[in-house]
């Protein structure tokens, strides 16, 4: 993706406890929203166990992903032998709707040409024309998660949406970036639906990475936006993108479908949900519903209640672009200050970040850089750097291994908006009243003013 | 150089397996073909982390792209008494431009950061699949670096793409031979010095071990590598005896000290009663023919007695708990198998195992001590165990994470076996830790409740 501005990038030639995650893992995860699906890594064995492991930890689920398991002599007299045989093991065994392929740097370093090779299976295995393949470019050695979720979801856009003739009244597509949860997912489907229309979401991760429970074993991914569904897109009366690096994949359904794109950078905080409930809302023709209408109440009063405890806080971040643009705008928005956003990636998103640095880094930046930070937002690979300097964590984005029920949590809408808000709000109001509690006697309380240290008396302190 | 490497680890003498084979099998190595779109597990790279990473004090820095450390850092249990240096991630990160050039020069920045930075004993240089491929020289930075930097830098040389997990453990043990171990000498030496090889301290298991070495008066000079430190490590040359813990994977190491220093080896293991006990024995029998004092032989037995009726007593609670309960062992190697006596003496039955992984001789030793009829399985598909447990043919599955949600979406109860887990099993308090754990989740009230048919699924009433 063309990026107009180049921000600062780490000067160290180690990166130290890495924020990146490879291309070909955002990919995986791409495919895991689609239903019967089976995400392939064209590579060696390595690249798949990893990637599980790590998807494996964050959400607890079974993850099907599979391997072309390349060696050393297939990786110099190229792998399509491998790829080949892969999808038509997994096509026998499985039986998957459609099957992923993401590159790597093995294969990309080799520079194995997949469209070539899409054709060649294509024309050798007729009796497969049925199944679904995407061939993502995924090189382990450029980009990162986000963009390697990019292109699989651009991937399965171009291979399987259809173009319609008429128009399916109410329906809507949403492209679901990867700084959304399944939760996040599952929270806008509620919204969506309660005005009578009818979401598809590409991919869907709420029908597959939440907790099912099946009632046989599946290899496969289990729910998720059948390949029916998304072939049906075309039908659709808008699409809505969510997330910076949707909108290669809006430009390619748009080119594909004519169906016109709605673009939202982001859909945390009062702002940010008021537009896409007005989006919405003017779609289906419809009112707002009751619901909705208290739930935004419940925001503005968690911004009442909860604006003490975040004016002037000082906050790094270090998430996936389009999360840390989400995540450094909200806190903004609740008079926090950024000092830093930390993203492992260059994406043209950072440029619309507010934050006093914006960096490409790693953890060990953020540590470097969060130092006076009353908070840092991270994954999980944070917490080591944050106990060292002394520095409460906020856990999100992926992966999140150390927290059960990771993919549920919610931070879109007005509800996922208060959630967020409440669980970085209990953290600072929690660190204050131990300070008091376990800080020195009132009479050598070191100048600090009592009242003002615990946000106005609006913990409740005061009144003792 | 490296396929070299490779022909030689593969001609392994001290492994009986590899002995068993003609001359062309054993050219084409020990890693069964894999077959695409159907294999499992992880590759060299990955064996060869999880046999030096618990070097505690050295800095390990991987050369690739971000894949190879991004997607797998800060994810083993492995525990340290000091050090946590090797908790820190350092990867080059080779990026497209790199590639293009060459990844030496930032190789060679990046162990300099390190060693500025950090200042660790060494640094030990992860080859990966892309380097190797674009033919960066690692083993020539390293050694330039090391002159440069005054420091030891050890290149790994275990790219994903030559072969398994397994294979990557034996590379790592050459990259020990040939560059650390020798190169230190200890200050003070001792007739009851032993090196462990293969104990990764998974959990803490070695400090459920060592406390009983103290108390027999067995000194621990190094183990490769659980809690390990580099110095220590370098020194193992040094030791009177080499308790080889995970045969299959480093027995090169125990052989090739027995060849360069004559320091005898033996194959022992941690897990289990029995299995414990004859491994303290073997080591102070050992040792005592190598000119130790003989009064360890006593405390020894001393020490297995106190242990061996300690925790038979400490057994007993669970006796009529486990009476009738049924286990699925879903594990490869001998490791579990060593346990199974005593979780028999507990009061489990063992309904059955896999023995993917198993050798020859393991199957032989199950089918000796559980008869003909007892079920071993080659090659069980997911779905097949999936389809055992609903049906409900044992009351736990005991396996590794991978098969984890196997059991757990077929609503059976489920242990970790395997290097993820966040229990200590070794030695005679592990056993009891392992029956502790089985009681606690197959007596937890959460299987009754999971198992009822939703509302809208059972009968009026029932719900």
């Amino acid at each position: 993706m063309g990026t107009l501005q180049r921000f600062p990038h780490s000067a160290k030639a180690a990166s130290t406890n890495p924020l990146k995650m490879s291309q070909p893992l955002g990919a995986a995860l791409a495919y895991l929203g689609v239903d019967r699906c089976m995400p392939l890594f064209h590579g060696s064995q390595g690249c798949t166990a990893f990637g599980l492991v790590l998807l494996v930890r964050h959400f607890r689920e079974a993850i099907p992903l599979q391997t072309t398991a390349m060696d050393q002599v297939s990786t110099i007299l190229g792998g399509y032998d491998n790829l080949e045989q892969a999808i038509r093991t997994i096509a026998e065994r499985n039986k998957p709707a459609l099957i992923g392929v993401a590159t790597t740097g093995v294969t990309e370093t080799k520079g194995e040409d997949m469209g070539g090779q899409y054709n060649s299976f294509r024309q050798r295995n007729p009796m497969l024309a049925d199944l679904k393949l995407v061939f993502a470019n995924t090189p382990d050695f450029a980009g990162g998660f986000e963009d390697g979720f990019s292109a699989a979801v651009t991937g399965i856009v171009e291979e399987v949406v259809q173009p319609a003739a008429a128009t399916v009244k109410g329906q809507v597509n949403v492209l679901a970036g990867c700084h959304l949860s399944p939760g996040d997912v599952e929270e806008l489907r509620d919204v969506i639906e309660s005005f009578g229309l009818t979401p598809i979401f590409l991919p869907d991760l709420s029908l597959s990475m939440s907790g099912r429970q099946p009632d046989d074993f599946t290899a496969t991914s289990l729910g998720g936006v059948t390949v029916e569904q998304i072939a049906a897109m075309g039908a659709s009366e808008a699409t809505l993108v969510i997330g910076e690096h949707m909108k290669v994949a809006a430009a390619a359904l748009e080119l594909k479908t004519d169906v016109r794109s709605i673009f939202f950078d982001r859909l945390t905080g009062l702002e940010a949900s008021d537009r896409l409930v007005r989006t919405l809302s003017d779609l289906s023709g419809r009112p707002v519903p009751a619901r909705l209408r208290r739930q935004r109440e419940t925001l503005v009063d968690a911004m009442l209640d909860g604006h003490f405890f975040f004016s002037r806080k000082r906050i790094a971040v270090a998430l996936e672009p389009d999360l840390l643009y989400a995540v450094t705008s909200f806190l903004a928005d609740l008079g926090a200050e950024v000092i830093a956003a930390v993203s492992p990636t260059q994406a043209a998103v950072l440029e619309k970040l507010r934050a006093a640095t914006v960096m490409v880094g790693d953890h060990s930046d953020v540590e470097t850089l969060a130092r006076e930070a009353d908070l840092i937002v991270s994954n999980s690979h944070g917490r080591m750097g944050a106990a060292r300097i002394g520095v409460p964590l906020h856990r999100m984005g992926l992966p999140m291994f150390d927290r059960l029920s990771a993919g549920l949590k919610v931070s879109v809408g007005y509800r996922g908006s208060r959630e967020l808000l409440c669980e970085i709000g209990n953290l600072f109001l929690s660190r204050e009243m131990d300070h008091d509690e376990h800080g020195p006697a009132a009479e050598d309380h070191d100048g600090h003013d009592k009242g003002h240290h615990c946000g106005g008396g609006s913990c409740g302190c005061s009144a003792g | 150089m490296l396929q070299e490497k490779l022909q030689d680890v593969f001609n392994e003498p001290g492994c009986a397996t590899n002995q068993a084979k003609s001359d062309k099998e054993r050219k084409k190595g020990c890693s069964k073909a894999l077959k695409p779109g159907a294999a499992a597990g992880g590759c060299a790279y990955d064996g060869a982390m999880i046999v030096l990473q618990p070097i505690a004090d050295a800095a390990h820095l991987v050369h690739g792209p971000i894949a190879c450390l991004g997607n797998s850092w800060d994810s083993r249990g492995t525990k340290s008494s000091g050090s946590q240096l090797y908790r820190t991630g350092f990867t080059t990160d080779l990026s497209e431009l790199d590639i293009v050039h060459g990844g030496e020069k930032k190789l060679y920045r990046a162990i300099r950061e390190v060693v500025q930075q950090y200042d660790p004993p060494a640094v030990f240089v992860y080859q990966t699949c892309v380097p190797a491929m674009i033919g960066d020289d690692i083993e020539a930075v390293c050694k330039f670096a090391a002159k440069k930097l005054g420091k030891p830098v050890i290149p790994v040389m275990a790219p994903g793409f030559v072969g398994s997990k397994n294979l990557g453990n034996k590379m790592a043990g050459e990259a020990l031979l040939d560059h650390v171990i020798g190169t230190v000498e200890p200050e003070v030496t001792t007739p009851t010095d032993i090196c462990i090889v293969g104990e990764y301290n998974l959990a803490g298991e070695l400090w459920l071990v060592k406390p009983l070495l103290d108390e027999i008066g067995i000194r621990i000079l190094s183990c490769i590598s659980g809690d390990g430190r580099y110095n220590e490590v370098a020194q193992a040359h040094r030791a009177r005896l080499t308790m080889v813990v995970c045969s299959q994977a480093l027995v090169n190491i125990g052989r090739k000290m027995q060849e360069r220093w004559g320091i005898p080896y033996f194959e022992g293991s941690f897990y289990g009663v029995s299995d414990m006990s004859d491994t303290l024995r073997t080591m102070a029998r050992m040792l005592v023919e190598r000119g130790a004092d003989k009064a360890i032989l006593d405390r020894t037995e001393g020490v297995i007695a106190r242990e061996e009726s300690r925790v038979w007593r400490r057994l007993e609670p669970y006796k009529p708990r486990f009476d009738g309960k049924r286990v699925l062992l879903f594990t490869g190697g001998v490791k579990s198998w060593s346990m199974v006596t005593a979780l028999e003496g507990a009061g489990l039955t063992i309904a059955g195992t896999s023995t993917k992984k198993s050798t020859k001789e393991d199957k032989e030793r199950i089918k000796k001590m559980k008869g003909e009829e007892f079920h071993q399985w080659d090659d069980l598909k997911p779905r097949d165990i999936y389809k055992m447990l609903k049906d409900s043919e044992a009351d736990i599955m005991m396996s590794g994470g991978r098969s984890q949600f196997i059991a757990l979406k077929a609503k059976v109860p489920w242990l970790d076996l395997n290097q993820e887990r966040h229990h200590a099993y070794a030695g005679y308090d592990g056993i009891v830790n392992l029956c502790e754990e089985i009681d606690k989740t197959l007596s937890n009230p959460i299987w009754r409740q999971v198992r009822l048919p939703a509302p809208w699924d059972g009968k009026p009433g029932e719900a």
